[in-house]
């Protein structure tokens, strides 16, 4: 049925889709997804064409920054779906085989990690936290406008800031040992930009947890604690999310 | 404004009543997961993201002014091999500075009757295993 106008875009490895429809979601390029089984492993797969997403061809959209936005919504969407029903290992974007062959022989050459994977994350769903720092209000600058007065303000609000960002920090770094406490695993991403973060903030820590499914209500609680217990930040709760930091287990 | 009232106020809205619901999760947050975590496996059709200069420049720009973000030390696609599009010539420097220095070590090793470093034998390997393929494009 694989023409050779069409690739196989992959989103996800998973044990099994029995409990998901998949024909009726919509993946990229608008095309529902199905499935790839080898073993006990089966691959979430969709067609797309290659005329959009061949390597030249996806190597020029990818500069439409709307055009990413859109492969990377349906992308995350399927996977989304599927960690709904059950474990997933989320496949990062734009990887894509010229047939189900190729799809099933990456299943069984890396079957082992991918069961390994799939394990860890089982029962278990990631959470965004991220960490923003809370700016102090500036001194009220008052009436005086000589110049030593300004200089002096200039100084004493610098410390403050340089104060305020040691203890955000500080209090960031007991927030993830405490959040980790309560979490399977636990993974610090780099602080996205304020622009990607759509915050005036700054952010300080953007970790991510594996929490035990049974444990989300506990840790949700904590996160909120963590909020009202520090005063030089401020947490966001992000997910539930498809296992995406915790896709690849380090072998033991 | 004090702190204590914008806490107090975020405290409200952080959703965390809703766990188990999926909120509309915005897109910085969705493409730093889909581009830069899940699992990594080499696809028969070679998209290089590492080439694609959205990731690269215009991210910078779409994302970030990179002058505000180097002030406050976050440059992290600068550094990520995978973001900056380095990770091959990353790879090909590491291993030839790697032989680079077993050969002084070995030089060295000569002069001064030491062993040669174990690294020697493991870069040689690394270099022979490697098939070059990284320019065949």
């Amino acid at each position: 049925m694989m023409a050779a106008d069409t690739g196989v875009w992959l989103y996800a490895v998973t044990a099994g889709v029995e409990k998901v429809a998949l024909g009726d979601l919509t993946g990229v390029a608008g095309v529902p997804p199905r499935s790839v089984a080898d073993g006990e492993l089966t691959a979430v797969v969709g067609d797309v064409p290659l005329s959009k997403f061949g390597e030249e061809a996806l190597h020029r959209n990818f500069e439409d920054f709307d055009w990413l936005a859109e492969v990377a919504r349906a992308h995350d969407g399927v996977i989304a779906a599927l960690s709904a029903a059950g474990p997933v290992v989320p496949i990062r974007l734009a990887t894509v085989y010229t047939d189900d062959d190729g799809v099933r022989l990456v299943l069984r050459e890396r079957a082992a990690e991918f069961t390994r994977a799939l394990e860890h994350v089982t029962g278990r769903t990631e959470w965004g936290v991220k960490v923003f720092l809370v700016a102090k209000a500036e001194p009220d600058p008052g009436e005086q406008s000589s110049g030593k007065a300004y200089l002096m303000r200039r100084k004493a609000a610098l410390a403050n800031r340089e104060d305020g960002m040691r203890r955000a920090v500080g209090q960031a770094n007991a927030v993830h040992a405490a959040l980790s406490e309560l979490a399977t695993d636990a993974r610090t991403h780099p602080p996205q930009s304020q622009a990607l973060a759509g915050d005036d903030a700054q952010m300080v820590l953007n970790a991510a947890y594996l929490v035990d499914d049974g444990d989300t209500q506990r840790f949700a609680d904590a996160v909120a604690a963590c909020d009202d217990d520090n005063d030089a930040i401020r947490l966001e709760l992000t997910g539930p999310w498809s296992p995406y930091s915790f896709s690849s287990v380090e072998e033991t | 404004m004090t702190s204590g009232s914008s806490v107090s106020a975020t405290n409200g809205q952080t959703g965390l009543g809703a766990a188990g619901d999926r909120q509309p999760a915005n897109l910085g947050d969705i493409l730093e997961r889909v581009l830069d975590k899940g699992l990594v496996i080499a696809g028969d059709i070679r998209v290089n993201l590492l080439d694609i200069e959205l990731l690269t420049i215009k991210l910078r720009l779409v994302v970030a002014s990179l002058e505000t973000a180097r002030e406050v030390g976050i440059n992290w696609w600068e550094t990520d091999p995978w973001l900056s599009g380095d990770s091959d010539r990353l790879q090909r420097e590491n291993r030839q500075l790697q032989k680079r220095v077993a050969e002084l070590e070995a030089a060295a090793g000569d002069r001064d009757s030491l062993e040669p470093a174990e690294a020697s034998g493991d870069s040689e390997a690394a270099e022979e295993a490697e098939p070059a393929t990284e320019d065949g494009r």
